[in-house]
């Protein structure tokens, strides 16, 4: 018995592999397996952690209601270590090993880009939910976030709307903040706006007393901001300390949300603007059940910000799309999402069938005394997505795509 | 042209946040010449002392005693075992550092928490406003309380005897270990109070300390190991350089800029450089 033992193990090693590799996965057991994949840990867990737990919470409610198909859903969770190749390395494993019906995951664009080779290899599904910087359009991917005509146009209107002609552009250094100011440039060309100028500074950057004297001095209308993270908390306290405040000197914000007000400290940014498209006081009915039951599982102290509700409308919406193909194949889904139009907390979402965006409401909000925001402006009815500009003829030139 | 001269204050004020985040390390690293990469951790535990008391002025003390307490045990617990090994401290304090960060993302969440600024610190005088006037006055005192401490007291002058000559101080019968217990106290001490100030001007979370750490070593390596003077003047310097260079180009580039000036002077000048200067404690 010393040799078949071991031969015994491989040949049920095998059987087992070839079983697991099958076209479809979990198709004897009443459970579907989807994989959640976001930095739980490293300088991103301040913000992916909140998504991962929306995305728990939509798991939960599409299982108390029935489930999927008549089966559980069972998250797998994996963490990406705010590092890209990781995030590479875990999705490939999600997706072979396994052999998860989708992911949904990842919030900085690069750990989007580090991803998108893996899906389209292995022709697997990935919902991205948080705004981007647009030009991109997988077929691998869903974007349940904005793309930068359903944010940073309609803030632009806004701000134009306004009367505010002179603009001070300050982002943190890299993809997002660049490719966002290009359009900014664009569209002031186009709309007899003026830029006075246009600063970055390298990301987790915590001196802020030069920029802000430049910005002083330049005596802009508004300032439209793509700093991310940390270095909002040192630019708003520096500016208010300059004395700078949202009567004289608005800042439009593109990555605060009501998570970040707390940090930053509600004193230092309370009336000054920003953009997404859904916020925690967004009126619908769909919106107050989501705050309610986000506040029983995590704590009635905890906020829902745009890219939470993002998370969550993923995961329902990828439910739709299953329900209707009647199976959880990767390409039968994908037939069947497009023209999903469900009632989520933001309101009304319809999946865009040629790009995989959603049409999505643009909202302006302005950050109040008790630290959550106050929509302001909105524009009206859901904007079809246009991660590419098309439809926008200043802008040709600029959307070369990748 | 305004714009030009408010960049001499500025400069100024920033070079006032580099000494009052190196002067701590003026005194493990300068004296004892000990790499603890962990210094950061301990200015992000002054700054949450802050957020606890949500009192300012009384965070200051008590951030002192809060770090200094943390840097005690450090010391005691761990570097002891490895002096004259600089490499291995570091990879120890490395780890240290990324222990405590983690400590305060379970303890106190990921996301930044506010502490409220004293009311009398809003306003300013022309460019500078109230809260870096508070900063430069706070790093003065701290170099005049550093320096009266070294030359003025029988405890400090028994530091620089140990740091000049440690056998001989033993000799003489100085408490070589007191002596280290004590240096790493004040010196873990000054960057929690470093810690409560930042908490005006910058975020306040679990990484906090990983974006000072690198200037606070800047500071020092250029000052030279060990002088109060050179790490006041190192700051000063350093933080016109990069207001005027981040005035004429911009914020990454002004990074580039100062790494540039500092390489080419300490190959003019390398005195200040560890390496060849490395206080080997036995």
């Amino acid at each position: 018995m010393r040799i078949s033992r071991p031969i015994l193990s491989a040949a049920l090693v095998l059987a087992l592999a070839a079983c697991g590799s099958g076209a479809k996965p979990a198709a004897e057991s009443n459970e579907i397996k989807v994989g959640l994949l976001h930095s739980l840990s490293g300088t991103m867990a301040i913000s992916e952690v909140t998504v991962r737990d929306a995305e728990l919470l939509a798991i939960d409610e599409i299982n108390k209601a029935g489930g999927v198909l008549g089966k559980k859903l069972v998250p797998v969770v994996e963490d990406g270590a705010s590092d890209w190749p990781t995030f590479a390395e875990k999705a490939t494993k999600l997706i072979r090993q396994d052999k998860v019906a989708t992911v949904f995951g990842g919030w900085t664009s690069a750990s989007r880009k580090a991803m998108l080779p893996v899906f389209e290899r292995y022709k697997a599904l990935l919902w991205y939910p948080v705004q981007y910087e647009g030009l991109e359009s997988s077929p691998y991917i869903f974007y349940t976030g904005a793309t930068t005509n359903q944010q940073i146009i309609p803030g632009l209107d806004y701000l134009k709307e306004e009367g505010k002609k002179k603009l001070f552009l300050v982002g943190s250094d890299y993809v997002f903040p660049r490719t966002a100011n290009k359009i900014i440039k664009a569209y002031a060309a186009a709309n007899g706006m003026e830029i006075l100028g246009e600063e970055y500074t390298p990301l987790g950057h915590t001196e802020y007393s030069t920029l802000v004297n430049k910005v002083m001095q330049a005596k802009p209308d508004a300032v439209f901001n793509t700093l991310n993270g940390d270095s909002n908390v040192a630019f708003f306290k520096q500016l208010k300390s300059a004395g700078a405040s949202a009567e004289t000197m608005p800042v439009l914000s593109v990555s605060i949300a009501e998570e970040e007000v707390t940090g930053i400290g509600v004193d230092n940014i309370a009336g000054q603007p920003v953009a997404w498209n859904y916020y925690q006081t967004t009126d619908t009915p769909a919106n107050e059940a989501f705050v309610t039951a986000y506040k029983a599982k995590y704590g009635q102290d905890k906020v829902t910000s745009d890219p939470m509700e993002a998370g969550y409308n993923a995961v329902y919406l990828w439910a739709e799309a299953v329900k209707k193909a009647g199976t959880t194949e990767v390409e039968a889904v994908k037939k069947a999402a497009p023209g999903i139009s469900l009632d989520r907390p933001e309101g009304k979402v319809t999946i865009d069938g040629e790009n995989q965006h959603l049409y999505k409401t643009a909202r302006i909000g302005v950050i109040q005394p008790d630290g959550l925001i106050k929509e302001v402006w909105n524009s009206g009815e859901p904007i079809k997505p246009d991660p590419y500009l098309k439809g926008y003829a200043w802008a040709s030139g600029l959307g070369t795509g990748q | 042209m305004s714009a030009f001269v408010n960049q001499l204050p500025i400069g100024l004020s920033i070079g006032a946040v580099l000494l009052l985040i190196a002067l701590g390390l003026t005194f493990t690293f300068g004296q004892m010449g000990v790499i603890n990469m962990a210094h950061g951790e301990f200015i992000m535990a002054g700054a949450y002392t802050a957020f606890l008391l949500q009192n300012f002025v009384l965070a200051l003390p008590a951030a002192f005693l809060v770090a200094g307490v943390m840097g005690l045990i450090l010391e005691r617990a761990a570097i002891r075992h490895f002096y004259g090994r600089p490499l291995d401290t570091l990879l120890l304090t490395w780890g240290v550092s990324l222990v405590l960060q983690q400590l305060a993302r379970d303890l106190f969440g990921a996301p930044n928490v506010q502490v409220p600024a004293p009311s009398w610190l809003s306003g300013g005088v022309g460019i500078l406003p109230y809260n870096r006037l508070f900063i430069m006055a706070l790093a003065i005192a701290g170099v005049v309380a550093v320096w009266l401490y070294l030359n003025r007291t029988g405890l400090g002058r028994r530091t620089q005897a140990v740091v000049q000559n440690r056998r001989l101080a033993a000799t003489s019968g100085i408490d070589t270990g007191r002596v280290d217990m004590l240096t790493f106290f004040i010196g873990s001490g000054l960057a929690g109070v470093a810690g409560v100030a930042l908490t005006l001007i910058g975020p306040v979370g679990p990484t906090l300390g990983t974006y000072y750490i690198v200037d606070a070593f800047l500071v020092v390596v250029a000052g030279g190991l060990g002088q109060l003077r050179g790490a006041v003047l190192a700051a000063i310097g350093l933080g016109l350089l990069n207001s005027y260079a981040e005035f004429w180009s911009d914020a990454s580039l002004a990074k580039v800029i100062v790494f540039a000036v500092l390489i080419a002077f300490l190959q003019i000048r390398p005195q200040g450089l560890f390496a060849l200067r490395s206080r080997v404690l036995t």
